[in-house]
């Protein structure tokens, strides 16, 4: 720093820069990390180039390199993030993103030393700001990658929680919802809403809720499945639940759980049977007239 | 002052609620209805609540209490028409509304009463033929 407190580096950076990036991409291009499947050489040296522009943009301006979250850096931060959420996508791991910016540091620690040569203090010094800053950048790649992965959690839960809850017409007046999968609050309630609308739709009086794909039943899965039949009730159509395997009925039994108000069946097939009595429909076996 | 109508239809009673219900005009309701349904002999009452977009905990007691009263009138009262998003408020407040019957629409409420009402006809033995 010179007198005032004022890190070069940034001037320093900027006479250099050509220099600087030919060494960063040698850096990166030897790093054991390098994913030359994934990405090309030409598009590594583009992203490169670009970023250091912007940090030599940042650098100069206020506050300078103390702080990556002041307005100065916002470029450079948005870049950052859109190549860490990019390469999150094209399956690069965390290490193997942040090496971008982390391999700059070599390049960088040895223009510090050409420079300073002869003044150790302040060597030590701007190493330190250098450190700082890079450090900084790369804990914020490794948020904006952990982010990006984040969202496409939260897309295939959601695509997940759509398939997983159909609602299908089995005979005029009588609706089946198989359920697999484990019951939790959310998925409740998205059941609920799809039976409920198909129930308007369709006007139909009954409703039989098959959970022989639901591996397990606890307390809170049973809340789940009557408040879904109470809901039901209140439109107006009954709910039949079938597919109680042997097991189940047991750890319901031992459970606690109230299920007396609810017609049950053991299979699909029965309960299909109930639905039928009860709209007062009934199938027989076709007389064979030939 | 607001009214909700109460139509007279046979031996049914008709209410349509139309308008959000606020706390004073459920209560007129009430008071309304337990008189109609004394003064006309009602066998039944139906509540149509289609209409209706907002429930709180008030409303939903307060059709359970007027299910309540009809039954000690000996009128059957049915709720018709509940939308989804109702429904699904009324669970998640612990409302179910355990003594009141449901239909989906006024058609299949009716066809309810009607049936009901035969029911009770036979055990009387006034419906026998």
């Amino acid at each position: 720093m010179d007198s005032n407190g004022k890190s070069r580096i940034p001037e320093m950076i900027a006479r250099n820069e050509s220099e600087l990036l030919a060494n960063w991409l040698r850096e990166q291009l030897a790093a054991t990390t390098l994913r030359g499947d994934l990405m090309k050489e030409s598009e590594l040296r583009e992203q490169s180039r670009q970023f250091l522009n912007m940090v030599v943009r940042a650098a100069s301006q206020q506050p300078g390199l103390d702080n990556i979250s002041a307005p100065a850096w916002e470029e450079a931060r948005e870049f950052l993030a859109g190549i860490s959420r990019s390469r999150a996508h094209q399956g690069f791991s965390p290490s193997e993103t942040a090496t971008f910016v982390f391999s700059l540091k070599q390049p960088l620690f040895s223009l510090l030393r050409k420079e300073l040569e002869g003044d150790p203090r302040k060597l030590a010094d701007e190493m330190w700001v250098a450190t700082a800053l890079l450090d900084k950048l790369g804990l914020f790649t490794t948020e904006a990658y952990q982010k990006g992965r984040e969202e496409v959690i939260v897309r295939q839960q959601q695509e997940l929680l759509e398939l997983s809850t159909p609602v299908v017409v089995l005979w005029e007046g009588v609706l089946a919802l198989p359920l697999i999968g484990t019951l939790d609050s959310a998925r409740t309630q998205v059941v609920m809403e799809s039976l409920l609308q198909k129930i308007v739709e369709t006007g139909a009086g009954i409703a039989i809720i098959d959970i022989t794909g639901v591996p397990t039943v606890d307390t809170l899965v049973a809340q789940h499945l009557l408040k879904t039949v109470s809901a039901a009730r209140l439109m107006g159509a009954d709910c039949i639940i079938s597919g109680i395997r042997p097991q189940i009925a047991q750890t319901i039994v031992h459970l606690g759980v109230n299920l007396t108000d609810v017609i049950t069946k053991s299979s699909l097939a029965d309960a299909f049977a109930v639905a039928l009595r009860r709209s007062r429909m009934e199938i027989t076996r076709a007389v064979n007239h030939g | 002052m607001e009214q909700i109508p109460i139509l007279k239809m046979g031996d049914y009673l008709l209410v349509t609620i139309q308008v959000d219900m606020h706390d004073r005009l459920a209560l007129t309701l009430q008071d309304d209805l337990t008189e109609k349904i004394a003064k006309t002999r009602a066998r039944g009452v139906l509540i149509d609540i289609s209409s209706l977009e907002i429930v709180d905990s008030f409303i939903g007691r307060m059709l359970g209490n007027i299910a309540a009263m009809a039954r000690v009138l000996d009128a059957e009262t049915i709720v018709v028409g509940m939308r989804p998003a109702v429904a699904i408020t009324l669970v998640e407040l612990g409302l179910s509304l355990p003594g009141v019957r449901t239909a989906l629409n006024v058609e299949k409420g009716m066809s309810l009463l009607q049936g009901a009402g035969a029911e009770q006809e036979n055990v009387n033995g006034l419906g026998e033929r």
